[in-house]
């Protein structure tokens, strides 16, 4: 199929390339940026006036809930919701049910993902059986069965030896190790983060120290293993120095920070707010600047949605016994670029995050507009706005914590592999 | 804050009564005014007045309690109300749909208020967004997040002994970090304006950012009692001993309880409160909770009055006029 994207203005932040022009698609791939190639004859012509066309986005960070959990969302629904906001790739965690620790739960997901034939999903395998922190896995083989990384899902290691011994044992298998930093032990069943609203809403909190300990734990096993680890979703400030830090001494060590993170900080749990109970929690407000300045000065280089959709039932208890996480991977793109309305980060620098770098972190020849590359594009109004509704989101999880939020930024075409998706 | 207040009625009137925080000083004085008028009722040969005759109020217990479920059972049977008891042990409901499908069943018995007490912080909250519009929904206590009625007749009490509350140095003396009659009594305290307000306990159990709401932090209990006019003790679990929070009952008596020396760093006239049961030897010696300064049983007698008020004032029956706004207290 030839698709030529016409009127647009594109935006590249792989090769900075600011400029309207033209963009045409042939056989799945990028065939031209600029004049169609001699004798190129579109089947289709995508109108992108007054729009942006950017790479497709790559999400570092998402809990897709099949198998094992369809009751909150099948891999159609989030593909879908997925696509509709722009987003082309998705990483996905271990926590399956059972979860992605042999290449057979690894295949399963695969085939799902072929069948539903919407999103690219890119699975992350677990690096412990069972994420039970004890056994490694068969990480090799589900590096040939395309896992893109490992990670432990949202259970940090508790025990010292083990991460060393996993992340020298990824690093000979040339696999980035994903990590979830957040000591157990100090978590202590907390719930939100420690500070005077947890104290005020007596909830069990856990402390950031919780995280900051375990990412130092890390960074220091990583510089001893020579292992290359990406810190998946960090939520304080601290660690933010720590991890810029590391990388000023030359570690390869990255970072993303989930989305509702930028937006939000712990007093959205106020009264109980069960659809603001995120895994991390959400922090001081002094955290969350400070995760926007990580993006801005590079330390951090991904921005993830954390995707998590769940059932009414798991958001409808009291606050301590509903289920953590939020549905977000629709409205991605669009709270990316609030923060580019809110003048915290450039457009270049929003898109970079969500394209080229992330893409740099899997190791994949992806998210950047360049011909012969893969065609996952993403083609969005920045100046038609979107209010965000549960009632109307295509995940089958409705747990918005940004219930009526109006934003900038609404996603008119997707193209997964030349191919449009969304529409469909 | 913006958020609205679902404590209150569209009128700002009290519709369910779950935090301190939240309600301004007028609301807090009509309740103890309230409690004031009931107060009398116990005495009188027929113990009765027919504010809720007709009502049926339950009393939803999620967790074991004695004191707290008799108070409340006879302060609704003091004004009439037909009481159910209902005990639920917790791993019957782990699951919050059987937490909604216990009360839908019980609405569906037309009940009018639920009196909750439940292990989890914002439980009372969650079932009061979660009940039809007619019930009204009193917080028994919830995790460590609130007690309010506890609060309420500790401030009734207080009131009975130190009428003028804008005069007093108060101190909560124990483990605030796990109470939920602390953080409303703080809640209440800063509320109705009192001089100073303090909290003393080891570092373990001073929860982070206390400050925020309020009081000055202590960590020595001779220095913290000096010239208070109230001194309220907290029980200490007993599950708290012997862990990474506390090394033993022994140094915990010698650090933070409550003796006759340590009081003396008190007002001569200071009065010793605490919510009981109490642990003689733990936090108190017995020489201090059977004394002269110890107000505890007044406290328990004042229980009932004060859950009258607040049960008529929250099913509307008695006038309870002026405006509660939503700014209480900020912290």
């Amino acid at each position: 199929m030839k698709i030529s994207i016409l009127n647009g203005h594109l935006l590249d932040p792989a090769s900075q390339l600011d400029k309207k022009q033209a963009l045409h698609v042939a056989d799945g791939e990028i065939a031209a940026l600029g004049r169609a190639p001699a004798g190129f004859q579109p089947d289709l012509e995508i109108d992108a006036k007054d729009c942006i066309v950017c790479p497709g986005l790559i999400d570092l960070c998402t809990h897709l809930p099949e198998p094992g959990r369809e009751h909150k969302g099948s891999m159609a629904s989030e593909t879908l919701a997925a696509v509709s906001g722009g987003v082309t790739s998705l990483c996905c965690q271990p926590d399956t049910l059972p979860i992605l620790d042999n290449p057979a739960v690894a295949e399963l997901v695969h085939q799902r993902a072929r069948q539903v034939n919407r999103a690219r999903v890119l699975p992350l395998a677990a690096l412990t059986e069972g994420l039970a922190g004890k056994t490694l896995t068969d990480m090799n083989a589900m590096k040939t069965m395309g896992c893109i990384g490992v990670s432990n899902g949202n259970r940090d290691i508790a025990n010292a030896e083990v991460l060393r011994r996993a992340l020298e044992y990824a690093a000979s298998c040339d696999m980035t190790v994903f990590l979830f930093c957040e000591d157990p032990d100090l978590k202590n069943n907390g719930v939100v983060h420690e500070g005077s609203l947890a104290t005020r809403l007596g909830l069990p909190a856990i402390p950031a120290s919780a995280e900051i300990l375990s990412v130092s734990r890390a960074l220091l096993l990583a510089e001893q293993t020579g292992a290359r680890i990406h810190i998946s979703r960090i939520s304080c400030g601290d660690s933010v120095a720590m991890i810029k830090a590391a990388q000023t001494r030359g570690l390869p060590v990255t970072a993303d920070v989930a989305i509702s993170h930028l937006h939000l900080d712990d007093t959205a749990v106020d009264e109980f707010n069960a659809l603001c109970h995120l895994a991390p929690p959400l922090r001081a407000e002094s955290d969350r600047q400070a995760l926007i300045a990580g993006l801005r000065d590079g330390s951090i280089s991904a921005i993830c949605s954390d995707h998590f959709p769940h059932d009414v039932d798991a958001k409808s208890a009291p606050f301590s016994q509903t289920e953590a996480g939020a549905s977000t991977v629709e409205h991605l793109l669009a709270l990316s670029l609030k923060l580019v309305t809110d003048k915290q980060l450039s457009s270049m620098q929003a898109l970079a995050a969500l394209s080229c770098q992330p893409a740099h972190i899997i190791g994949l020849d992806l998210g950047r507009l360049a011909p012969g590359l893969p065609a996952d594009i993403c083609i969005f109004n920045p100046r038609e706005a979107v209010t965000i509704q549960a009632a109307d989101m295509l995940s089958q999880g409705k747990n918005t914590p940004f219930e009526d939020w109006t934003i900038n930024g609404k996603v008119n075409h997707t193209l997964v592999n030349g191919r449009p998706v969304y529409p469909a | 804050m913006t958020q609205t207040n679902i404590q209150l009625d569209k009128n700002g009137h009290l519709k369910h009564f779950l935090s301190i925080y939240g309600l301004d000083r007028d609301l807090l004085m009509r309740i103890l005014d309230h409690a004031r008028s009931f107060a009398g009722v116990g005495e009188r040969a027929v113990k009765k007045v027919p504010l809720l005759r007709g009502k049926t109020i339950v009393n939803l217990f999620f967790e074991p309690s004695t004191r707290t479920r008799t108070t409340f059972e006879l302060a609704a049977k003091r004004l009439s109300a037909d009481v159910l008891n209902i005990n639920i042990s917790s791993s019957a409901t782990k699951k919050g749909e059987s937490l909604l499908d216990t009360l839908q069943t019980l609405e569906a018995m037309h009940c009018d208020m639920f009196v909750v007490r439940h292990a989890k912080s914002g439980a009372a909250h969650y079932i009061a967004g979660k009940v039809a519009p007619h019930i009204s929904v009193i917080n028994g206590g919830d995790g460590r997040h609130s007690h309010p009625t506890q609060a309420m007749l500790d401030m009734f009490t207080i009131r009975q002994h130190k009428p003028d509350f804008s005069r007093l140095k108060v101190a909560i003396v124990g483990d605030i970090l796990h109470s939920r009659v602390a953080r409303s009594e703080i809640h209440a305290l800063t509320t109705l304006g009192v001089e100073e307000l303090r909290v003393i306990g080891p570092r373990t159990l001073i929860p982070t950012g206390i400050e925020a709401m309020g009081p000055r932090v202590f960590h020595n209990l001779e220095q913290g009692l000096e010239d208070v006019d109230v001194v309220i003790m907290l029980r200490l679990q007993h599950e708290r001993m012997r862990s990474a929070l506390l090394p033993s009952e022994h140094e915990y008596f010698s650090l933070y309880g409550l003796t006759p020396q340590k009081l003396a760093n008190a007002k001569p006239d200071a009065i010793v409160m605490h919510p009981g049961p109490i642990n003689r030897g733990i936090e108190i010696d017995s020489s201090v909770a059977d004394g002269k300064q110890s107000v505890i049983l007044q406290q328990v007698s004042h229980g009932i009055a004060v859950r009258m008020a607040v049960m008529a004032m929250t099913m509307g029956t008695l006038a309870d006029t002026g405006t509660a706004t939503e700014s209480g207290h900020e912290d």
